[in-house]
């Protein structure tokens, strides 16, 4: 698994969304290479999840352009899809269907068919503990449950890149520390964005983090470089320090 | 194709995962019969037609097929999951085409439930069967042409009451178009669209499948109208999406 022999796998340059006057990123740029997993941290309405959503080609950016796997999110959207894993901001899914019926819809739509089919789902059920619940409505399901149906969904197909919009939100302690046990076994072979607010999560499982307040990138470093920004040597302190001069005015992204 | 397909597959499940589907073909059936039945005085008429089932049918479409289509894109959009769906590898218009063929195959299956009223009356007398089998596929036309409707103005809001009322006013406007009331009106203020509105009239063009008669510009028309409104549906999507 080298780093730097191939093109990184998520390149994003001068990525700039607005809407109308607001504008709610602002020529962000970032590569991030196989076997990286960037912490994308920012306060709420800075810019993360959409930012995130660009990536997945969900939102049109007004201006740059986002790669994945080298094929351009717009140009070549379904190409660029088929290389992504995405968790959505809050993992939505669709509530009367069961979890296996709703893995098996993204498998068949993946392209998958018959035994490869059952093997993907099962080894996704397995992957994120889900086998006990299988049968179960998605809307019966506790709130971590449905956040871990969300990343089954996302590592299904194995996807050389990953972009999970707060994986950890809403989960216990221990399914939390699971799914970073599991963010880092997957890490060498994959290109991981994540975005969170747990600032302790980017020291257990993040190799690089950037923090972006009012739509642009502020810091850029490895956690442990990062933390020497602050005479403290916290992260919490670092994000306090870097993200509240900002006065722009905040919007849901 | 197999993308759609699988979209369809997922959407018609939901359907019946949901007491959606029960509730909406037992009325639809009951409305039906007490139409066809009580209202069509269809033994009275002592014809063996199902005249009175095909003109009451585009009136009951027009109420329920927007109960249908107004979840469609605007539950989505509540509930976030067509940020999942528009970010699998799939298009747009895989999406917009997989969604409506769900929907329409829906209508289909409510339509083939009515088969009773076909065994009447074949147990009554001796219908034109080629008559009542052209009056299912214009129903059936009929029924695609108002889920596009619906289906693409469900794409503009987040919100199903909103999506269901504006489904029944837009559909409405092309089942009245070419009653007098209407093209009188337009022929005395603007005579040009008094025959535009007869042209674009749902409602007309059904006329000739309930007498028999298939003619091809009348099936070019609900094609187009039904292309017209998923193209539309399809661009409500991608400026909508992720408002």
């Amino acid at each position: 698994m080298s780093v730097t022999s191939e093109p990184a796998l998520i390149e994003i340059k001068g990525l700039t969304k607005r809407f109308g006057t607001f504008t709610a990123v602002d020529h962000v740029s970032f590569q991030v290479a196989r076997g990286e997993v960037l912490g994308f941290l920012g306060p709420n309405g800075a810019g993360k999840s959409t930012t995130m959503r660009m990536l997945a080609g969900f939102v049109t950016p007004t201006a740059g352009t986002a790669r994945i796997c080298g094929h351009d999110v717009l140009t070549d959207s379904v190409a660029a899809r088929r290389c992504l894993g995405f968790l959505p901001e809050g993992a939505p899914n669709y509530p009367e269907m069961t979890v296996t019926a709703f893995l098996t819809f993204t498998a068949r739509v993946r392209g998958y068919v018959g035994a490869e089919l059952d093997h993907r789902v099962g080894h996704a059920l397995h992957l994120t503990s889900l086998e006990g619940v299988r049968l179960q409505p998605i809307e019966t399901l506790s709130k971590g449950f449905k956040r871990r149906v969300g990343l089954a969904q996302a590592l299904l197909h194995d996807p050389p890149v990953l972009v999970l919009d707060e994986p950890t939100d809403g989960l216990d302690p221990n399914q939390k520390h699971e799914v970073r046990s599991l963010i880092a076994r997957m890490a060498p072979a994959k290109a991981i964005v994540i975005s969170t607010h747990i600032l302790e999560e980017v020291d257990a499982v993040c190799t690089r983090a950037i923090i972006i307040a009012a739509g642009r990138v502020v810091a850029d470093d490895k956690p442990a470089a990062l933390e020497k920004l602050h005479p403290s040597g916290k992260l919490d302190d670092v994000f306090r320090q870097i993200t509240q001069p900002s006065t722009t005015p905040k919007r849901a992204a | 194709m197999r993308n759609t397909l699988i979209v369809a597959r997922r959407e018609l499940g939901g359907y019946f995962a949901t007491p959606v589907a029960v509730v909406f073909i037992v009325i639809f059936l009951v409305l039906q019969g007490v139409l066809t039945f009580n209202l069509g005085s269809f033994f009275d008429r002592n014809q063996a037609d199902l005249a009175p089932f095909f003109n009451f049918l585009p009136w009951v479409f027009l109420l329920l097929v927007p109960a249908i289509t107004m979840r469609l894109w605007a539950e989505e959009r509540r509930l976030g999951t067509i940020e999942l769906l528009l970010t699998l590898p799939i298009t747009q218009a895989q999406a917009v085409v997989g969604k409506f063929l769900a929907a329409w195959a829906f209508c289909a299956i409510a339509l083939a439930l009515t088969f009773p009223f076909v065994i009447t009356v074949n147990y009554l007398g001796q219908p034109d069967n080629g008559v009542i089998a052209t009056g299912y596929v214009g129903a059936l036309l009929v029924a695609g042409a108002f889920l596009s409707v619906g289906a693409a103005l469900s794409a503009a809001t987040k919100n199903q009451v909103i999506a269901f009322v504006l489904a029944v006013a837009v559909c409405f406007i092309f089942a009245v178009s070419s009653y007098p009331l209407v093209t009188d009106f337009l022929s005395k203020t603007t005579p040009v669209l008094a025959e535009v509105a007869r042209r674009v009239s749902v409602a007309e063009r059904y006329q000739g499948f309930t007498r028999g008669v298939v003619s091809l510009r009348d099936v070019i028309f609900f094609a187009s109208f039904i292309g017209f409104w998923l193209f539309l549906n399809t661009v409500i999507v991608e400026h909508r999406k992720a408002d």
